[in-house]
């Protein structure tokens, strides 16, 4: 049970790198690879929209943020496993790239191939962005100090 | 049929979804409109065991989240079907055939009445099922005779691989008027529409 949780979660992971990567590092990636796997499309990269919904504080009533921008694509590798990718914008190839990179890391033994090459770089640039962002808020950070007063 | 594929994931979908969609929704139009008419379908999509081609494109034409689907125990045991038109069209699949607006029929000599489907109401005829029932074989000029709208005169259609009671089935829909359901009659290549204004004289 806990080692399916953790294949789960190993996916989600490396989805969700996907799903934010660059679309040059996934070309990049792609034309790298020296025996590239035949693939059919199962669903090919389409562009819709997603209501996303939030809770104010977390456990508020759910109510609609707004309407967001999201491409898909789902492929059928010769192996027989299927790729799917969801990601934010309009960028179709990058879905079809993301959702073939989902089904070469399912099998067997290419997490350790693909992690440097592939997921590293998206999660060195997505820390690096928020280590970017923390910086110029801490730099603007204010401090609110409530002064005692002496009540007695 | 793709055989490298598990018996219980999807196969691949229409290859253009948005002009496939069309292509196929005209056709349907067209057989819906002349009753009888048997008209032929290319360029169709991968189908998962036991639907047909045919079949599989008109569900992937007009099956969508408002229209759960009910298949017979065939469809229903093969797990890849439903499992295939839930990828691609969003659909509820449901076990009880009156909750169904898409009825898949791969075994139509067990078929006794289409009153056990959703035949929708006198106020709202348009809620009730489409019925895609698979046959053996279809041909025009001999069998049946049909008259109605979008038949001029009549029209003859022989139908292979249904059951004694289907025509009298077909009939007792039609007395149901404005009530019924609309049948599909599909082979692997073809489809034919029996919508519940056809009448039919044996």
């Amino acid at each position: 049970m806990t080692e399916v949780n953790s294949e789960i979660a190993q996916r989600q992971n490396w989805m969700s790198l996907l799903a934010r990567g660059d679309v040059e590092h996934f070309e990049r990636t792609w034309s790298g690879i020296d025996l590239k796997p035949d693939y059919d499309v199962l669903r090919a990269a389409d562009t819709g929209m997603v209501m996303v919904r939030g809770r104010a504080g977390g456990d508020g009533q759910r109510f609609n943020l707004g309407e967001m921008t999201v491409t898909r694509c789902s492929v059928r590798m010769r192996n027989g496993i299927i790729g799917h990718a969801y990601l934010a914008g309009r960028n179709k190839r990058q879905a079809t790239l993301a959702a073939i990179f989902d089904a070469m890391l399912q099998a067997p033994g290419c997490l350790d191939t693909f992690k440097a090459s592939l997921l590293d770089p998206i999660q060195d640039a997505l820390a690096k962005k928020q280590s970017n962002t923390d910086r110029k808020v801490a730099s603007t950070r204010v401090n609110f100090f409530t002064m005692v007063r002496g009540d007695d | 049929m793709n055989l490298n594929s598990p018996p219980d994931q999807p196969l691949a979908g229409f290859i253009e979804p948005v002009h496939d969609a069309q292509r196929v929704f005209r056709t349907i139009l067209d057989a819906m409109s002349h009753p009888g008419k048997i008209i032929s379908l290319e360029d169709l999509p991968e189908s998962p065991y036991p639907l047909h081609p045919v079949s599989t494109a008109i569900c992937l034409s007009l099956v969508d989240h408002e229209t759960p689907v009910w298949g017979d125990a065939e469809i229903a045991v093969s797990g890849q079907a439903m499992t295939h038109l839930k990828f691609h069209c969003g659909c509820p699949v449901t076990a009880d055939p009156k909750e169904a607006r898409t009825i898949l029929i791969s075994q139509p000599q067990d078929l006794r009445s289409f009153d056990q489907f959703c035949i929708g109401t006198d106020e709202r005829p348009d809620l009730s099922a489409m019925v895609i029932v698979q046959v053996d074989s279809l041909v025009s000029g001999s069998g049946v005779k049909l008259t109605g709208p979008g038949i001029r005169g009549t029209r003859k259609l022989k139908v292979e691989g249904v059951g004694d009671t289907f025509w009298q089935s077909v009939i007792d829909n039609n007395k149901l008027f404005p009530r019924g359901v609309d049948l599909i009659l599909t082979t692997p290549t073809a489809l034919v529409c029996l919508p519940r204004s056809t009448e039919v004289g044996v």
